[in-house]
């Protein structure tokens, strides 16, 4: 297909090399410097998508990235990247890109009904026509707005491409390649700072690149080019290109996103990451961020061919392409003129501008005027008509209040309308850093006010929209952000001479009158492009209650699709206010978040993109073995841990039986070597403990083992383990899996700010000592032929004490602690021999039949005994007592951290939730964990609910299901039934002791 | 995302660092001696300071010392950062303002010359 709207005078295409292309399945030709969006004005397509909720048709708008209609799924397979905008797409060889929200295709939209059943889709639709029942929420509703929404496909393979992240840091950080931001990186880059200017553009120049300026003399883009070379000489300036500064955080940490590839095709420059994500920390900012055009918000405002003005003129003196045959601009201000102007002198038919204002008699307006063009004052266009592209409109008086039509209605035969209604500057990246805003009653738009942090704004995102104002504050800034970070005297080099044409001020009409009132008719007024929300929305919204602009916000969902409200912000709040009859300043602005555009999670991820690069994984020096062995394994934390043993056929109930039983009939093996393990030191560690423990430290022998209880000062327990005394000022603290890092960080905590007079040193010893739990009946016997020296019987080395001595051959520390009931040793070996004393203890326990067992069956051995896990039956609400463990707090002690807390009233109350254990009337049902519990087995709404099941297995060795539960006044109520719910099935449970086996604790000792 | 100046290692990154809340609330010497509401008050009550703040930081994933920090909790400026124990003297002007507001006579004003109570053990022993 031919080109039929490229003219010869875009200055940043060339025409002679030709790209072929394809949208929607047809074929195309563009020109190399094409956008996406650009090569299809040229070739005459504005119908690029669909609508999101109504699925009409739409077209091209914009030009830039704030572009909301123009959303494109570009290639296919696993390159395949959804939402993107043609207007930043960047034309290559073979481009297959479609159009999102439209099924099977943009020219026949099924979905187009919803067009017909719009009263549906009013504002807060979600709220009122998704309501009940719930259940249908995730089955039905939810998967039915996601198809109908449309909004691109993910891919489903792996993404193919590299992606990196880089950290810098630069003096002066210029944000905005345009007049303003190129001056400014000009000026603070002569005094010798690192600077870094970045722009989301595809080369540098922002505004100047669409329109036909002058500076000293010259085309506007010679300056440019000069000031590119310029700057591309210093050695001390960084310069990005098509990067988009998505983020800023605080002190001045902002995040750019670098596409670096994409132009050149998908997959074409493998050797190259893709992508960026570049993480600055700027001593100062520049922000040149420039502004957006704003559209006017009149009756059928979204037919393809409607595009705003500026834009139409980039197409036109960019990339040579016109936006249509005949076009109408529809104005407030005097900006538009120079669109109409600019697109006559490139060969378009303009034949009429109408503007809102009485009287447009500035320059601009004026030289239009002798251009041939006729000018409607005090007029707006009150009607549109064409469904695949304008093909008409209606223009009529309207009064100076904008509120009614007040003249004759003409028609006038037109394809495009090119529409001013102002310009926003674009102040997302000043608001991100919690700069304050204000309103600007004559520039009608949003100014930066107060700086939080150490930034300047420029150019027209400081409301400065006359080039050679924005040349000057370009170059101050710069000098004076360079002299603030250190680099030079302030002083700024002379801005170059720009051509500057006076404008008269603007005048705001929100929303433009049709010939019936706006929402009671067929004519929709459209606010937010993408998400389809109109005019008579807001006001809906505000008739409903939601007077601030936040509520606004999230019940029409303005401003909440993939563009995020660029256009439609500063239209839809004036509109609100001027349905609650305040001033815009009273209403405000909504929050201004990152990413200010899109950004792929692959960038985001950055070489973690292929996961074993996103978090360290922790294996324990017997991992080798568990791995031949058969064992799965259970993540804790980062830890892999060995979770059950699976012989032939066996699934997991099958192995953790087997494995329960082995340990109670014979000797079971656990790998323990991923227990916190902190080793304690200095002439205080005893008195340390003795705050830090609920128990008594300080008369611990040397040579025993104490368990105890960490609170915090609260009252509640977070961390639970067995500590050893190695010598008098020495311990060896363990503690849980998942709470070693917390545990240190705590002693530490309280060392230093607390009680830094005593002399303790905490050291983690995790990984360096490799701990294997031999247990059960047997166990006496293989760790007497694993350490023929030692002396294992019950007087020589009883419960809850530690030897140290030689086994297997290699120097260990044996402790005999149990976390399953039966007679139990601890082998703590330095980790480079963890390995070989595993397979020691397989060798030498084979005539026992040693059976290596994993989490689950620790589980489950613990659970029969009553043992809490800290994190499982505990969630940090629990004290001692509640957990039926008063003996574990000294009585004799004055102070320990938490203790304070146990005569607090809540503490006391005798109804608190208890640690019980609970049998199934049904001895095969095995509960669920999380089951909520009830007294009654019939219950008013809402149910009191009374606790819940926190742990629950199937016990081999009971032959009984068993469960551990938090439960109301629990220890009062032992042997009365209580009812499990779990998702509507009821369970009978009796309250019991948590101790299910082996109560009177015979088996300890062997 | 804060850039925090430790007073052993330099600027670090936010990432590098945990919070440890308000700074300058020492455990009391003799909870017992406590009602259950001064107790509370310890244990759980902030300030919610809005300007400046001090507040405890600990390098965790570099040399794991704690510290105190001033930052402005509108802005989040760091207006000043210091060791455990020693003093720091702010002008009137940044001074938190509705702490000094909320103290009532069983809870010590929170700014630093009125509220030896309240003061942790580290400046007692470094006698600032």
């Amino acid at each position: 297909m031919t080109e039929k709207f490229r003219t010869s005078q875009g200055t940043r295409v060339d025409r002679s090399k030709v790209i072929n292309f394809t949208f929607n399945g047809k074929a195309y030709r563009g020109a190399e410097g094409d956008t996406l969006a650009s090569a299809l004005v040229a070739n005459g397509v504005h119908l690029v998508g669909r609508s999101f909720k109504t699925h009409r048709p739409r077209g091209i708008l914009t030009c830039g990235s704030e572009e909301p209609n123009a959303i494109i799924q570009l290639e296919t397979g696993p390159r395949s990247e959804p939402n993107l905008r043609a207007t930043q797409i960047e034309l290559y060889e073979g481009l297959i890109a479609k159009s999102v929200n439209c099924w099977p295709s943009v020219n026949f939209d099924v979905l187009a009904v919803n067009g017909l059943a719009s009263r549906l889709f009013v504002a807060g639709f979600y709220y009122k026509t998704f309501m009940d029942p719930k259940s249908m929420w995730m089955t039905v509703y939810e998967p039915m707005i996601r198809r109908m929404a449309g909004l691109g496909v993910l891919p489903r393979e792996k993404d193919p491409d590299t992606y990196d992240h880089m950290n810098e840091f630069c003096e002066v950080m210029v944000i905005g390649a345009g007049p303003a931001g190129l001056a400014a990186a000009l000026a603070a880059g002569k005094s010798g700072a690192r600077v870094v200017l970045c722009d989301e553009q595809v080369e540098f120049g922002g505004s100047l690149l669409n329109s036909k300026e002058i500076i000293d003399g010259r085309p506007a883009l010679e300056w440019v080019a000069s000031a590119v070379a310029e700057l591309e000489a210093m050695d001390n300036v960084r310069l990005l290109k098509r990067a988009n500064a998505f983020g800023y955080y605080d002190h001045n940490y902002i995040t750019v996103h670098e596409r670096r590839t994409d132009h050149f095709g998908p997959g074409a420059k493998p050797e190259l990451a893709r992508h960026r994500v570049w993480h600055f920390r700027a001593k100062q900012v520049v922000l040149a961020t420039g502004s957006h055009e704003r559209p006017l918000v009149f009756a059928d405002n979204d037919r393809p061919g409607i595009m705003l003005a500026a834009s139409g003129q980039a197409y036109a003196n960019r990339y040579g392409a016109l936006p249509g045959k005949r076009g109408v601009v529809f104005t407030n201000n005097d900006s538009a003129y120079k669109v109409a102007i600019d697109l006559v002198d490139a060969g378009m038919a303009i034949p009429l501008v109408v503007d809102l204002r009485e009287v447009a008699d500035g320059e601009l307006p004026n030289t239009a005027r002798q251009k041939g063009i006729e000018v409607v004052t005090g007029a707006g266009i009150v009607a549109t008509e064409g469904r695949k592209r304008l093909k008409a409109i209606e223009i009529a008086q309207i009064s100076s209040d904008g509120e009614k039509i007040t003249g004759a209605k003409r028609r006038i035969e037109c394809d495009t309308i090119l529409m001013s209604g102002g310009w926003n500057p674009a102040v997302h990246l000043f608001s991100q850093s919690i700069g304050k805003l204000r309103y600007d009653e004559e520039k009608a738009c949003f100014l930066p006010n107060i700086s939080s942090q150490k930034e300047r704004t420029v150019g027209a995102c400081k409301g400065t929209f006359d080039l050679q104002s924005a040349l000057e504050e370009g170059m101050t800034a710069g000098a004076l952000a360079a002299q603030d970070s250190g680099f030079g005297k302030g002083k700024a080099p002379a801005a170059p001479k720009a051509v500057v044409v006076a404008e008269k001020p603007l005048k705001a009409i929100w929303v433009v009158p049709t010939d019936h009132p706006v929402g009671q008719g067929p004519r929709k007024h459209f606010v937010d492009y993408q998400h389809d929300v109109t005019a008579a929305d807001i006001m809906l919204a505000a008739r409903e209650g939601m007077h601030s602009v936040e509520h606004m916000k999230r019940f029409t969902t303005t401003g909440m699709a993939t563009d995020q409200g660029k256009l439609s912000n500063v239209n839809g709040l004036a509109i609100l206010s001027a349905q609650l009859g305040k001033a815009i300043p009273q209403v405000g602005t909504t929050t201004f978040r990152p990413p200010y555009t899109p950004v792929t999670f692959g960038a985001l991820a950055g070489r973690g993109i292929n996961g074993d690069l996103a978090d360290p994984v922790r294996r324990t020096p017997m991992y080798s073995w568990h791995l031949e062995h058969g064992a799965t394994f259970e993540p804790v934390g980062q830890w892999q841990r060995a979770w059950y043993y699976p012989k032939a056929g066996e699934d997991m109930h099958a192995a953790v039986t087997r494995e329960s039983k082995a340990l109670r009939d014979g000797v079971g093996i656990l790998d323990a070597s991923t227990l916190g393990k902190i080793d304690i030191q200095g002439k205080d560690a005893a008195q340390f403990l003795n705050m830090i423990y609920t128990n008594a430290w300080l008369k611990l022998p040397v040579g025993s083992c104490r368990y105890g209880f960490m609170l915090k000062e609260d009252g509640m327990v977070f961390d639970d383990g067995v500590t050893s005394r190695l010598g008098e000022n020495h311990f060896h603290m363990t503690t849980t899996t998942g709470g070693a890092a917390g545990v240190l960080d705590w002693l530490e905590e309280y060392l230093q700010t607390e009680w830094p007079d005593l002399e303790v040193y905490c050291t983690s010893v995790t990984e360096e000592w490799s701990t294997l739990s031999i247990g059960g009946p047997k166990a006496r016997a293989l760790m007497e032929e694993l350490a023929p020296e030692m002396d294992f019987s019950n007087e020589a080395f009883p419960f809850m004490t530690w030897r140290e001595g030689e086994v297997a051959g290699v120097p260990a520390r044996v402790f005999r602690i149990s976390f399953t009931g039966d007679l139990s040793y601890e082998i703590n070996v330095r980790n480079w021999h963890g390995l070989h004393m595993w397979e020691k203890c397989m060798e030498l326990g084979a005539k026992y039949d040693i059976t290596p067992y994993g989490t689950e069956t620790m589980h489950v051995l613990r659970a029969e005994k009553g043992f809490v896990i800290i994190g499982q039956d505990t969630d940090g609400t629990q004290t001692p007592q509640d957990l039926g463990m008063d003996w574990i707090i000294a009585k004799s002690k004055s102070d320990f951290i938490g203790r304070r807390s146990f005569v607090r009233e809540d503490t006391k109350r005798p109804d608190r939730k208890q640690l019980v254990g609970l049998m199934t009337e049904n001895p095969k049902e095995v509960l669920t964990e999380g089951a909520q519990l009830t007294y009654e087995r019939v219950n008013p709404t809402p149910a009191p609910m009374v606790g819940h099941v926190t742990s629950a297995y199937w016990s081999p060795n009971l032959d009984h299901s068993i469960a551990m539960a938090m439960v109301k006044d629990g220890h009062n109520r032992m042997g009365q039934w209580i009812y499990a719910h779990d998702r509507g099935k009821v369970t009978k449970v009796k309250i019991v002791s948590p101790v299910f086996y082996d109560q009177k604790g015979e088996r300890r000792d062997g | 995302m804060l850039y925090i100046k430790c007073p052993w290692c330099g600027e670090r990154d936010e990432t590098e660092y945990h919070y440890g809340g308000e700074a300058h609330i020492a455990r009391p010497e003799n909870p017992d001696e406590l009602t259950d509401a001064e107790w509370a008050e310890y244990v759980f009550m902030r300030t919610n300071t809005k300007g400046v703040h001090r507040e405890r930081w600990v390098h965790s994933d570099g040399c794991r010392r704690w510290f105190n920090v001033a930052r402005n909790t509108v802005t989040n400026e760091i207006v000043a950062v210091y060791k455990a124990g020693e003093k720091l003297d702010l002008p009137d002007a940044t001074a938190p303002v509705k702490a000094a507001a909320k103290a009532s006579a069983k809870s010590p004003a929170p700014s630093e010359a009125k509220k030896p109570a309240r003061k942790t053990a580290a400046d007692k022993k470094e006698g600032a």
